[in-house]
């Protein structure tokens, strides 16, 4: 059995166990064997992968599978991983792991509450390591099913419409994403689902620039983005405390990992033609998310926003398309998933103790819980880039890479882009200033305790990882690096950036032009 | 010179400790361990001078620039990559020097001043990481390291500011201060990217081909590099951060808001200052104009101030602006023809150092004695505390120029360039080098004599500071008596070779004549308890005074930018354009389903009747359709 398949099999053990078990001691147990034994794995997987490429592998996927599923439309169970998804099960895993913590005393119905739990990291670690166009599809829905739930019964505030609307906006984009893929299946030849082999048959470029855009936005919904993010603060700010984690920590990749493993890698012809268009909007997510979390007052809000600019800014890398951009968006995939894993968890750890996340009604944490003031500034100060944490590894290999294309267009996107770090310290500054620092002058805030040993556990993890990638990314880069290279350098070459503007101009008048085509042969 | 690590990893190790570990330390412990790492520091960076300092010179005269360290830590292309390592040059032994010994002399100072007070550890925890960080911004050996440190010594800085951080004065300077320097960085940032674009390495010493097709993209790559400059060198309209940033604790103000951090900017300025002369002469002489300008702004504020600690922020603010312009007015690498001003502005980063650093931890030790920063609760100290009252003093005549003291030879070789370059500049910075005797005399006898506030005075007695506090102050007092005299044009000079400096005895008389006639001008004004001259200028130009006390509403300005247009006219509208626009949206898209499913429900309604009559209008409409084509 190929041993990418326990990152499916450990969560389907657990939610076995979790069925069986007795008690709440008896969840608790199930979820921390669980959730470590899938975070060992992950290491495991990281140290596995380096070495193998360090033999000097040429392939571009490691330990890959396939075993026939369904003959006639050959859907297969196909498994392989690269640098890429390898960092992403790391992330996915230390999520996991530290979200269990996060929600240790939860209450009530815990046994159900981790079954979701389970269910939905599971549909995030298959998608991780699916080759095939279906496996992908379908363990991308498992995922968004269980958030509903989740959100509905264990949330705070308006939990019955944020989770009926996050729900329904990402289905909508899924409904795109499967005639997306049905588009790729039947334009390549209707002989495979499997990406590495899709990426071998040529699709015609017609059928590319009518399905990139669908991909792309189907998966851009849940990459927050601009106009579709509207589902991310009121998503997030009913969500509770480990599933906005892991949403906001590793969902929200899926929509980056997605557009770049299926929409550019099988229709480089399609992002050639598409990409200055969703360049823009990418412009907007990230600029706009930054200036309208300045204004929140509510903590979940500002973090949701704070996502859409910086998750924003994983599509915007991507569409620079060059090497360095990718690696950083990749990067900041990573980055971001766990910067915003520990503001979330943060927060609803302040949330669970002062029951508000009004920042107009909180003031002087710092002296009341100092451990978690402390955690809240060390995850603000990697927010805004800081050198030695996250953030920054991340946000400068972008904008570097993203400078690598000279022409007009792509510069003023990018500097336009670079203007979010400004806005970025200027909201999270204010949020620590407001919070943290002062004097505390409510009663009933001053009586309350720092962190639980359980709490404590999740946010050191947290901070460590944020930390060990800012401190030490040449490893990370590398890594990422040699696994952006194959399906960068298809786009590329497709590529002339001498006159963006002009060349969406006459693109979108093309498109009109064949979509009347399309449509006149149709009647 | 491997040892030169030890210098980075010993704050490193040292903030770590107590940053994690420092809660369960006492108060002595904490300060102990910050403090004898930052001791070894600084005796490593004296060994490291006087070795690099005493090794042979290369045939050409210069001092081989040396990289003990130098390893890739975040690469982009094979070209591209941000390296971290450690420069051993003229200019970085230059810095470590002044870094260590200040920083040195502020941990040991802290030990009395902040004694008792609640986050001892963590002050000394921020300083370790402040000191870190400032040393490895000097050691950077490419643009991108020292971007990396830069950010650091901005976040400690913004941490240190708000060390008192109950206090609401505290919060919004130290948030004024990161988010000013970070737009400011900006600018810095995007000056890296083009830099990096155009010669395809962020190595300070690029290929000379590759800087020669730059073309016009190396001038505005600098100028955006200095626009970060000038954002921590406080340069106007940049500067107004730095008075805010006087809530720090005053140990902190010496250490990074007067001697260090702040001077980052001339740092970076010299630094890059070969690709300046060569191939963006025009950037270099824009920065006389802004540094010229800042200098005199900030000159004209001091004069009226009554904060202590604000006055000799505007003096900073003031003196960076010289350095700036000692930098600008280069016209040559060749110090003799022309180069003059860079050995200028490097000798005046040393001096200002030290006595600015010395009248910052005096103003720490009166600060410490009355417990307030006005000038109004002082006067007369002269009697209770003799060792800062001295040693103070000394610190005034060496930034008024007067001789020997250690201003006076770096001011005179300022003013020599500037006079090289042009007159008009030359004579601009006398008369500014004339304003600032004045308004440093001016503060000196409003603490020192002229009015005392007895009532204050006898319900609460000044006392001299204790030994661990005044033992600073006489250290540096030392080296700002005898800094002149160091042969500095053999260390440090625009292209590495020894330059001789020499006195030019006219330069030197004037700009004597004018410090002492603003001495006595300002003896006049403000010695005796009674100051009618004073009084009469201040009624006489009421708008005037208040404008410059106001500090010609640069604050309102930019509170008008941030508050109103970014707040009020863009976040605003914008978080309430994506609620009530987009979200509006889809909520009726959402609205509109429902409402549609509620409209053709009653078609469902099990009646067979209803059934078949739709069943033949649809039958109808379908051959009609099909008739119709």
């Amino acid at each position: 059995m190929n041993i990418l398949s326990l990152f499916v099999l450990i969560p389907l053990l657990m939610l076995l166990a979790l069925w069986l078990a007795r008690g709440v001691k008896g969840v608790r147990g199930v979820m921390v064997v669980g959730a470590s034994a899938l975070l060992a794995l992950a290491v495991w997987l990281t140290f596995a992968y380096l070495q193998w490429r360090r033999g000097g592998a040429g392939e571009e996927m490691f330990l890959t599978d396939s075993l026939m599923w369904y003959a006639p439309l050959h859907i297969c169970y196909a498994v392989g991983v690269d640098g890429i998804s390898v960092v992403m099960l790391l992330l996915s895993a230390i999520i996991v792991f530290t979200g269990t913590f996060a929600s240790w005393r939860l209450q009530p119905m815990t046994k159900e509450y981790f079954l979701w739990f389970t269910l939905l990291s599971l549909g995030v670690l298959g998608f991780f390591i699916s080759t095939d166009l279906f496996t992908m599809f379908m363990f991308y829905e498992v995922a968004l099913i269980p958030m509903y739930l989740l959100i509905g019964v264990w949330g705070s505030g308006r939990k019955e419409y944020a989770a009926m609307k996050l729900t329904l906006m990402l289905m909508g984009g899924s409904a795109f994403l499967l005639i997306g893929i049905l588009g790729i299946y039947y334009g390549a030849g209707a002989e495979t689902m499997n990406v590495l082999e899709l990426a071998k048959a040529h699709i015609p470029a017609e059928v590319q620039h009518i399905f990139f855009p669908l991909v792309f936005l189907g998966f851009g919904v849940l990459g927050a983005l601009f106009p579709f993010h509207t589902w991310s603060p009121d998503g997030h700010a009913s969500a509770p405390t480990a599933v906005s984690m892991l949403h906001a920590g590793v969902l929200m990749k899926l929509g980056g990992y997605g557009c770049f493993r299926v929409a550019m890698y099988l229709m480089p012809e399609g992002a050639a033609m598409w990409g200055d268009v969703f360049l823009i909007l990418t412009t907007i997510s990230v600029v706009y998310g930054a200036f309208s979390a300045v204004v929140q007052t509510d903590l979940k809000y500002i973090n949701a926003y704070s996502s859409v600019s910086h998750c924003g800014l994983v599509l915007f890398a991507l569409l620079m398309m060059t090497r360095v951009s990718c690696t950083g968006a990749i990067l900041q995939m990573l980055s971001h998933g766990l910067m915003t894993a520990l503001f979330f968890a943060l927060i609803g750890m302040i949330y669970g103790r002062t029951h508000t996340r009004d920042i107009r009604q909180l003031r002087g944490l710092m002296k009341i819980m100092p451990f978690l003031a402390v955690g809240y500034v060390v995850a603000g100060l990697a927010n805004l880039g800081l050198p030695g944490l996250s953030g920054f590894v991340a946000e400068m290999t972008v904008f570097v890479g993203s400078f690598e294309n000279a022409d007009v267009f792509h510069r003023t996107c990018t500097i336009i882009a670079t203007t979010s770090i400004v806005i970025t310290a200027v909201y999270i500054l204010r949020v620590v200033g407001r919070i943290l620092y002062g004097t505390c002058t409510n009663e009933a805030h001053l009586k309350l305790t720092d962190a639980t040993w359980d709490e404590r556990v999740a946010v050191i993890c947290l901070i460590a990882a944020v930390a060990g990638l800012g401190l030490a990314p040449w490893w990370v880069s590398d890594m990422i690096n040699v696994s952006v290279d194959p399906i960068v350098s298809r786009v590329a070459s497709l590529l002339t950036f001498n006159d963006g503007v002009s060349v969406v101009c006459s693109d979108l008048s093309r498109m009109m032009a064949e979509w009347a085509g399309c449509a006149g042969a149709m009647l | 010179m491997e040892y030169t690590l030890y210098i980075l990893l010993l704050p490193a190790l040292s903030f770590l400790l107590l940053a994690l570990a420092g809660m369960k330390m006492g108060h002595r412990t904490a300060g102990l361990i910050g403090t004898l790492s930052l001791a070894i520091v600084a005796v490593l960076s004296w060994w490291a001078a006087a070795e690099y300092f005493t090794m042979p010179r290369q045939a050409d005269g210069t001092l081989a620039a040396l990289r003990p360290y130098n390893v890739e830590w975040l690469p982009f292309t094979d070209t591209l990559h941000i390296d971290m390592g450690i420069l051993v040059d003229p200019l970085s032994v230059l810095m470590l020097v002044v870094v260590s010994t200040v920083s040195l002399m502020v941990h040991i100072y802290s030990f009395g001043y902040m004694k008792g007070e609640r986050g001892f550890q963590r002050y000394y925890a921020f300083l370790s990481l402040f000191t870190f960080a400032m040393l490895g911004l000097v050691v950077a050996t490419n643009i991108f390291q020292m971007y990396v440190f830069w950010e650091l010594v901005g976040v400690s800085s913004y941490l240190l500011i708000g060390f008192y951080y109950t206090k609401p004065e505290a919060i919004a300077a130290s948030k004024k201060a990161f988010i000013v320097t970070r737009f400011a960085d900006l600018g810095f940032l995007i000056g890296i990217l083009i830099y990096g674009y155009v010669l395809g390495t962020y190595d300070f010493s690029p290929s000379e081909q590759s800087l020669m097709q730059g073309g016009l993209m190396m001038p505005a790559a600098l100028g955006l590099m200095f626009v970060g400059g000038a954002g921590k060198s406080a340069m106007f309209p940049l500067h107004i951060w730095l008075p805010d940033a006087m809530e720090g604790p005053t140990p902190v103000s010496a250490l990074i808001h007067a001697a260090t951090m702040v001077v980052a900017g001339v740092y970076q300025v010299a630094r890059l200052f070969p690709i300046y002369i060569g191939f963006a002469p025009q950037t270099l002489h824009m920065i006389v104009a802004v540094g010229a300008f800042t200098a005199f702004y900030a000159a004209t504020v001091a004069c009226v101030q009554t904060d202590i600690k604000r006055v000799l922020a505007f003096s900073t603010i003031s003196q960076i602006g010289f350095m700036m312009v000692a930098l600008g007015v280069c016209t040559s690498a060749d110090p003799h023809e022309g180069g003059l001003g860079y050995m200028a502005s490097m000798y005046h980063l040393f001096t200002h150092a030290m006595f600015k650093a010395l009248l910052f931890l005096g103003a720490g030790s009166i600060i410490h004695a009355v417990h307030s920063n006005e000038m109004s609760t002082m006067g007369g100290l002269h009697k209770y505390m003799p060792v800062t009252h001295i040693t103070f003093l000394i610190a005034c005549l060496a930034i008024a120029g007067i001789p020997p003291f250690s201003g006076f030879f770096s001011k005179d070789e300022i003013l020599a360039a500037c006079f090289r370059y042009s007159d008009v500049v030359g004579w601009v910075m006398t008369v500014i080098a004339g304003m600032t005797a004045f308004y440093m005399f001016r503060l000196y006898y409003g603490i020192f004599w002229g009015k005392e506030n007895k009532a204050l005075h006898e319900a609460h007695r000044p006392h001299e500071s204790p030994f661990v506090m005044t033992f600073p102050l006489l250290f540096l007092a030392l080296v700002t008596c005898v800094a002149g005299f160091i042969p500095f044009g053999h260390f440090v000079s625009s292209d590495g070779t020894i330059y001789d400096i020499h006195i030019e005895p006219s330069v030197a008389a004037v700009s004597i004549i004018v410090a002492v006639v603003a001495i006595l001008l300002a003896t006049g004004m403000y010695f005796r308890e009674r100051q009618p001259v004073a009084v009469m200028l201040q009624r006489r130009f009421p708008r005037l005074h208040e404008a410059a006390y106001r500090r010609f509403y640069m604050d309102e300005v930019w509170l008008f930018v941030t508050k109103r247009i970014i707040f009020r006219w863009v976040s605003r509208p914008l978080a309430w354009f994506d609620r009530h626009v987009i979200d509006q949206f889809f909520n009726f898209t959402a609205w509109g389903a429902n409402a549609t499913a509620e409209e053709i429900q009653p078609m469902q309604s099990g009646n067979i009747q209803s059934y078949t009559i739709w069943f033949f209008v649809g039958i109808i409409g379908i051959a009609l359709f099909m008739l119709a084509f």
